[in-house]
This record gives structure tokens, sequence and C-alpha cells, in this order.
């Protein structure tokens, strides 16, 4: 069972592919750019689709998804949690 | 099934040429007001099909221009068979006309002012009549698939989009490109953040500098009208709930649609057409239904609509493709999915055989089979605005 995808080595995020995932959850993670299988936590409920942190990112940092830059940020999300528009934030406009 | 340069399919070849895989016969508006005699003619006339949409008075300059080019454009598309225009009065109808008469294809237009409805349906039905009578013994012949013109748009996206549904339709353009096939993506605004992925993909200086001039030329749009940093809009509501965070996450999604090896080969304006095969870019709207006709009045014939949520959208004259990569989508929506490559996500299928699968469906709809889109009657037409009305 895959729970979660990572497009590229250097992104900090990945993306729940699984409906259903539960805080306290362990989850397998396919990273397609080696194919290779990260294993991490699940720290809140997370719906299929949205984005959990696949590393330890700062609150100021940019968050990386593709290889490529999508945005800032404004809190500190650690290995496993939530990531979203709660705690990232566009550059653009 | 692998397409190659040998492949066919059974097309509609028009009279300057270009073949369609449709073959309607359109009851054009020029403007809001002739929507009614449109309709009437429609309802009375089997077969044929009524294009309402709210615009047409006293728009002026580049919006009027985009406005005739746009009604024009659709009735020029080689999906139409035979179109007769209505509009209020006989100047602008005579225009639009005009415009589509240049493919050879049959036309005639007719103004209400001093006649009526019931006078210009009286007339328009005859016309109607004879058209799709005409139109009904055509036949579809072989056609090379190199005479196919297949545009994009992705809508209500979310992050399986960017992994799955959307790199599908790279793969397919991937394989249509050396084929000789007419492309096209556009989008601009949703391209903020992967803007440098696509110049970099443009072939030459020329077409580089003509993209990051319309792609600065929307970015001047947003930050002139801007109120907020477009967290309602772009990216939409469902495109959050989806968990699509920022607009720069969006467009690393949304332009994984062409894929790996296309070059950008040329810049279109709004409902221009293009002139040489191979893939180009149009500026547009990214709200689903303005793009999409936009495409069709561009001259495409088919479109692949890769979806996150499950946007709904169809065109009345481009058969719209519907595909997605998210399973709860391809569960709960299926009436909607022409294709579901949601096994992507789970390792049970790979993208060669997901390009491979859309290229089938791609061609079963150019043989004639209806989309779901088409088959549950949406005719979503769309008329892009530039500013206000006089």
């Amino acid at each position: 069972m895959i729970h979660f995808l990572v497009h590229d080595k250097k992104d900090t995020v990945g993306v729940v592919v699984v409906e259903g995932v539960k805080a306290g959850e362990e989850l397998s993670g396919w990273l397609m750019e080696d194919d290779s299988t990260i294993k991490l936590t699940a720290v809140n409920d997370i719906p299929i689709g949205h984005k959990l942190a696949a590393k330890e990112i700062r609150k100021g940092d940019t968050v990386i998804k593709y290889g490529f830059d999508i945005g800032r940020a404004v809190a500190d999300i650690k290995v496993g949690e939530h990531a979203h528009v709660h705690n990232i934030k566009t550059k653009r406009w | 099934m692998m397409i190659n340069s040998k492949t066919t399919f059974r097309g509609y070849r028009r009279e300057n040429g270009r073949v369609g895989v449709r073959n309607h016969v359109i009851i054009l508006p020029v403007d809001d007001l002739s929507n009614a005699a449109c309709e009437a003619v429609a309802g009375s006339i089997k077969g044929t099909m009524a294009i309402p949409h709210p615009y047409g008075r006293l728009q002026f300059g580049a919006d009027l221009e985009l406005h005739f080019r746009t009604l024009i454009g659709a009735g020029r598309n080689p999906n139409v068979a035979a179109a007769v225009v209505i509009g209020i009065e006989d100047g602008w109808a005579k225009r639009v006309a005009d415009g589509i008469a240049k493919t050879g294809k049959p036309v005639t237009f007719f103004g209400i002012e001093g006649h009526g409805d019931h006078e210009t349906i009286r007339r328009a039905s005859k016309v109607a009549k004879e058209y799709i009578q005409w139109a009904t013994e055509l036949r579809r012949e072989d056609c090379a698939v190199n005479e196919l013109w297949v545009s994009c748009k992705c809508g209500e996206s979310d992050t399986t989009s960017g992994i799955g549904s959307n790199p599908t339709v790279g793969n397919a353009f991937d394989k249509l490109e050396p084929l000789g096939v007419t492309m096209c993506f556009g989008e601009t605004t949703e391209i903020t953040g992967g803007e440098q992925i696509v110049a970099d993909r443009c072939a030459t200086a020329e077409v580089r500098e003509r993209f990051m001039m319309m792609f600065d030329r929307y970015q001047e749009v947003i930050n002139r009208h801007k109120t907020s940093d477009l967290m309602d809009s772009q990216p939409t509501k469902g495109n959050i709930v989806g968990g699509l965070t920022t607009i720069e996450e969006k467009a690393l999604g949304n332009i994984q649609k062409i894929g790996r090896q296309c070059k950008v080969i040329g810049v279109l304006d709004k409902a221009e057409a293009p002139t040489a095969p191979g893939l180009w870019f149009m500026d547009s709207s990214s709200a689903a239904a303005e793009m999409v006709t936009l495409c069709a009045a561009s001259g495409f014939v088919v479109h692949f609509f890769p979806t996150g949520q499950g946007n709904v959208i169809g065109n009345p004259i481009l058969p719209v493709i519907k595909l997605t990569a998210n399973p709860r989508t391809a569960r709960t929506m299926t009436e909607h999915v022409d294709l579901d490559v949601s096994g992507l996500l789970q390792r049970q299928k790979n993208m060669e055989q997901c390009g491979d699968e859309l290229l089938e469906v791609m061609l079963r709809t150019c043989n004639g089979r209806l989309t779901c889109a088409e088959a549950l009657g949406h005719r979503e037409f769309v008329l892009t605005r530039l500013y206000e009305s006089a």
C-alpha cells in the first residue's frame, strides 16, 4: 500500500493518495524520482490529496515540491504533519 | 494499442480541407437578444443546436474583435457542417456569417429588426432544415492522425492532477507531437510559478519573448485588479479542498500537461488559429468554459480535460474527454469520467499505459463515440470579455 507520494528527492512535502489517513498511522511513501520508499508517522488526520511534510520544515523556509519552490512556510511543520493553507503561503501576488 | 503515423480515424473532411470529428449544424446568435430565436429554431428543427451566450452588444475595440473572432472561429470549426447566424440587426450578423463563409461551408444570416422573432424563426428554420438534411447525408472518411487538432486544459485540479491525470495528457502529447498533430495549452495565470519551465521549452528566442510578453501582460491584469492574494480564486476553493495550497504548486502540476519532450513552437492570442503542426501556447483565462470555448474558436476538434475534484464541463462544438487520477472522484462521479487513471497512484498502471489509453479514448471519440460530457448534455459556451461594454 502506498499512502503518499513524493515527486523529487529535493521535495520537502508529499501527497497523501489514500482516503482516511489517521493521526498516529504509520505511512509508507513512494519517492518517485529514485523509486525508493519513505516511512513516517502521520501527525494529523490527513484527507486524500492533501500534503504532509516529508522533511522537517521551519517557519520561513521555502517549501519544495516537484523539485521547485511552491511557497513559504508561515509556521514550523513537523515531519508527517498536515501541510496546507494554514502553514504555507504563496510568494506571488 | 500504439498510435503511429499510419493510424487513421473516421472524420468529416470539410470544404477547406480541415477535418472534423462531429457534424453539427449550429444556430449561432450574434448577441444576447437573439438567443430566443436561435433556441426556437433549434427546438423546431431536430438535430440542429443553438449556442446561446450572454454578450454581443455595445462591445468595442479589442473586446469586440475577440467577440467576432470567437463566434466566427466557432462557426469555422470543422466539427461544424453548416451554420445559421441570427443577430438583432443585419450588419454584425453579416460580418459573422462572412467570416464563417470563408471556409466554404454553408452559412446564412438573419437580422431580427424589421421582421420580429416569428418571421425570423420561420425563415431561419427553413434554412436550418435544408442544412440538417444536407449534413446528415455527409459521410465520414478515413483521415490521417496528423489531421487532428487536439487542445488541453485542466479543471478543478487537485494534487492528483499533477501526479496522474496531467502527466497522462503530457505522455499523450509527447506521442502525438512527432506524428505532426496540432496541439495547444494555455491558462496564462495558472503557469505562475512555472513560467520559466515553459519559457525554457519555447523553440526559439522569438517564441520565448512572445510567451513572456503574454505572461507578463496577464500578471499586470491580476496586479491591477486584485484585492487579496487570490486565495479564493486561484487556487479555487475546490483546488484547496483537494489539497492544492498555492498558485505555484497548482502551476507546476498544470504544466505536466505539456509532456517531457514537446517544444512550444508558437504563441497564440485568444481564439487565434495555429498555422503549423506542433504544440502552441494560447494566452487565455484559466476558467474552464472560457478556455475550452477559445480552443473551439481556434479550430481544435478534440479536447483533453484532466480533473481532480471533478469539473463537469463540456462544450457544444468541441468534444471534451475527461480523465481523473483521483480514486474518490472516479468512484463518486463516474458518469463524468471518460478515463480513470487512478491506478497510477498505487503503481497498478504506469504513465506509458495511461497515455496509450487516453489516445485510444481520443480515437474512439474522433470516430464518433460521444464523450461523457456530450452524453450528459454539457454545452458550456462562454465568451471571454476583456473589459466593460461602452
